[in-house]
């Protein structure tokens, strides 16, 4: 997983509340077999109207996401934020998040930003009138910035720290894998090896 | 204060155990197959990283294989996409994988066992949830999701919060024509689909002790079904005598190493559990769900309930759902309800005791006109020992149809499904809507109601007979 200090990139203004796990990622797309390119199916019921923010020229290249209340919600699964780190998203502000679809994507490493309603009204705006505004995420200050506007966050030291360090659940346990060899070491012999046996 | 069983396996595998922090467990075995491993190999790739212990992975390909023409190309595209990714997942990582047409090929929960690396005292875990089954061993197995298959793929650990405990004491002895089936049925009509959760349930008592492995797999297994992710029960000589001479058995010295340590599995008398529940086995009859989970059960000679009789208004709403959904009548006798299809198989009760049972039951007689019967076996291997004995022989001339190994219509990701509104006994567990094909109907129940019912066309046990 990448290291999340500071991200800065334009945004999209996502302006549609309780945007379900279905509408991010629909069900016809879970048949893949890998974890990546799911970006084709992000969204993939809006996708074929020209009008549909994602499809506006001005926005492409845009790594933020701001979403309306009640992101993620309905089925927990992973695709989701996979679908939206393979189209290439790096933060999702919104007023509030599905807890699952909060946890996986913390997992994954897409930082999810909970910002008041106000402000993300105020992003949107900002960002409908000029595109190109630059937002800013910084997860060693905890703010959020754009313009001369800069908006404190809180999230969880362990989360925090975890993004900053660039640690999935794999990395961290990378960490103590020295502890693993040594555990490793001492298991008993009588133990079943999958290895091929003559007999 | 002493420990159960599942607290003395915790220990004996915790790599790391910090204050708010997960503990890091040891994983002993880790078993694969083609449906949740994709993303996770995908996941390895795409982080640089390998496997870091091939020697205690190993694979099968079970959910989508077909149970007939297996020598020709899958026909589904999607499933055979899904079997040719494993395969090539195993050749670049160098995991063993046990492939259509392999003697070890079937229901990953089967395979282990059959293999001898299911033992006493290991920690098992595979993006499965039925992974409970290796639970029978005195093991401490569970399903995980796809993410943990990638966690346990690459450090060979889980960070994991220990679970609570619950010991579910099954005094006295089963009558005749009561199985194992019954027992897991009974219970978890007893403690609801929810009751487990949080727990590892460990099955205990004379009636536990006095099964053969094949019917303490079938008991684990459905642990699940209880909303608990682990069950098991203490290896005592049974146990021992069912490894003992399988391929990845330990020999020799290792073997009485083995055993000096298998025989400290049990609950220390006095090891407190969280949750203590008794249930007499003299009390149990042969059992049939007639709802869409599998806590919504009854004895066999019972009638369909009347959800007006429910006081609590969740559970009335779900069985009145229940009852619209698989088109039965309250009050009706269970004994009346005709059935279209009877399935035998899948990783509760596919092994090769239970189609034992079953031919036994149908020796000499014919299935029903009115029904069609699909035994599947749990793997090759027991497909070849079931022939070895004739049984197939059994099957085919009471007018069953005899299959090759796999999940089959356990789920239904294969072409073996129930269609729209019909109505099928099936040995499997999960009998949600769906399950067993779009609209298809699933009474569980165990492998000698599942033969009664295929003679009669009706739920019946072979005391009906
Ligand atoms: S037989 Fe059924 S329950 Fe068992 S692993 Fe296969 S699909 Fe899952």
């Amino acid at each position: 997983m990448e290291k999340f200090i500071t991200h800065t990139g334009t945004a999209v203004p996502l302006q549609r509340s309780n945007v379900d796990t279905d509408q991010i990622i629909p069900a016809v797309y879970l048949k893949r077999v890998t974890k990546s390119g799911f970006e084709d199916g992000l969204f993939g019921a809006w996708r074929n109207d020209p009008e549909f923010v994602l499809n506006k020229p001005e926005f492409a290249g845009a790594t933020v996401l701001v979403a309306g209340v009640d992101f993620g919600t309905g089925s927990s699964r992973e695709h989701a934020v996979w679908a939206l780190q393979n189209y290439g998203f790096k933060v999702v502000l919104s007023s509030r998040f599905a807890d699952i679809f909060r946890g996986n994507s913390q997992k994954a490493g897409l930082l999810t930003v909970v910002l008041p309603q106000e402000e993300i009204e105020k992003i949107w705006a900002a960002v409908e009138s000029d595109p190109k505004t630059a937002i800013t995420v910084s997860l060693e200050d905890k703010t959020v910035s754009y313009g001369s506007t800069t908006i404190p966050f809180v999230i969880d030291d362990y989360t925090r720290w975890r993004l900053m360090e660039g640690l999935d659940d794999i990395g961290l346990t990378m960490k103590n894998i020295d502890e693993v060899s040594v555990f490793e070491a001492s298991r008993a012999s009588f133990k079943p090896k999958t290895l091929p046996v003559l007999s | 204060m002493g420990k159960t069983l599942a607290e003395k396996i915790w220990a004996d595998h915790t790599v790391r155990s910090v204050a708010g922090e997960p503990d890091l467990l040891y994983i002993d075995l880790h078993l694969l197959h083609e449906v949740t491993s994709p993303q996770a190999f995908d996941g390895l790739r795409l982080a640089g990283r390998t496997v870091r212990r091939t020697d205690l992975t190993i694979a099968t390909e079970d959910h989508n294989t077909p149970t007939l023409n297996i020598d020709r190309p899958i026909a589904d595209p999607v499933s055979k996409l899904q079997v040719d990714t494993l395969r090539a997942n195993c050749k670049e990582f160098g995991v063993r994988l046990h492939s259509l047409g392999d003697l070890d090929q079937g229901v990953v929960h089967v395979v282990g066992p059959q293999l001898g690396v299911t033992q006493p005292g290991m920690t098992i875990v595979c993006g499965d949830s039925h992974t409970s089954t290796h639970g029978a061993f005195g093991a401490l197995a569970f399903g995980i999701g796809t993410s943990e298959v990638e966690h346990v793929l690459a450090t060979q650990t889980l960070p994991l919060i220990r679970p609570k405990t619950m010991a579910i004491n099954v005094e006295g002895k089963l009558k005749p024509g009561v199985t194992s089936k019954d027992i897991i049925l009974a219970i978890i009509a007893k403690i609801g689909t929810g009751g487990g959760q949080g727990y590892v349930l460990e099955y205990r008592g004379e009636a536990i002790r006095n099964l053969s492995m094949e019917g303490r797999m079938t008991v684990c297994n459905m642990s699940i079904e209880a909303g608990a992710r682990a069950g098991l029960i203490a290896p005592d000589e049974t146990t021992f005598n069912y490894v003992k001479n399988k391929a990845h058995a330990p020999k020799g010295a290792e073997w009485d190493a083995a055993m000096a340590y298998w025989k400290t599995l049990f609950s220390d008398a006095d090891a407190k559990f969280d949750r203590e529940i008794t249930i007499n086995a003299d009390d149990l009859a042969p059992f049939v769900t007639w709802g869409t989970n599998p806590g919504q059960g009854l004895p066999l000679n019972s009638n369909v309930p009347n959800p007006a009789d429910i006081s609590d208004p969740e559970e009335r709403g779900a069985a009145e759902r229940a009852l619209t959904y698989m088109g039965l009548t309250a009050g009706t006798p269970l004994k009346a309800i005709k059935v279209d299809t009877i399935f035998l198989g899948s990783c509760t009760n596919g092994r090769i005791e239970d189609l034992r049972a079953a031919a036994e039951v149908l020796k000499g007689k014919k299935v029903s006109g009115t029904v069609r019967m699909l035994v599947v076996p749990g793997s090759a291997r027991v497909r070849l020992e079931a022939e070895a004995e004739g049984l197939d022989k059994v099957f085919l001339d009471a007018g069953a149809e005899w299959r090759n190994a796999g999940c089959s219509m356990c789920l239904g990701m294969n072409p073996d499904q129930l269609a729209p509104g019909e109505r099928s006994a099936s040995t499997s567990n999960r009998n949600f809507e769906g399950r067993q094909g779009k609209g298809g109907r699933t009474h569980l129940v165990s492998p000698l109601v599942a033969a009664a019912t295929a003679i009669r066309g009706t739920l019946s046990s072979p005391a009906d007979l």
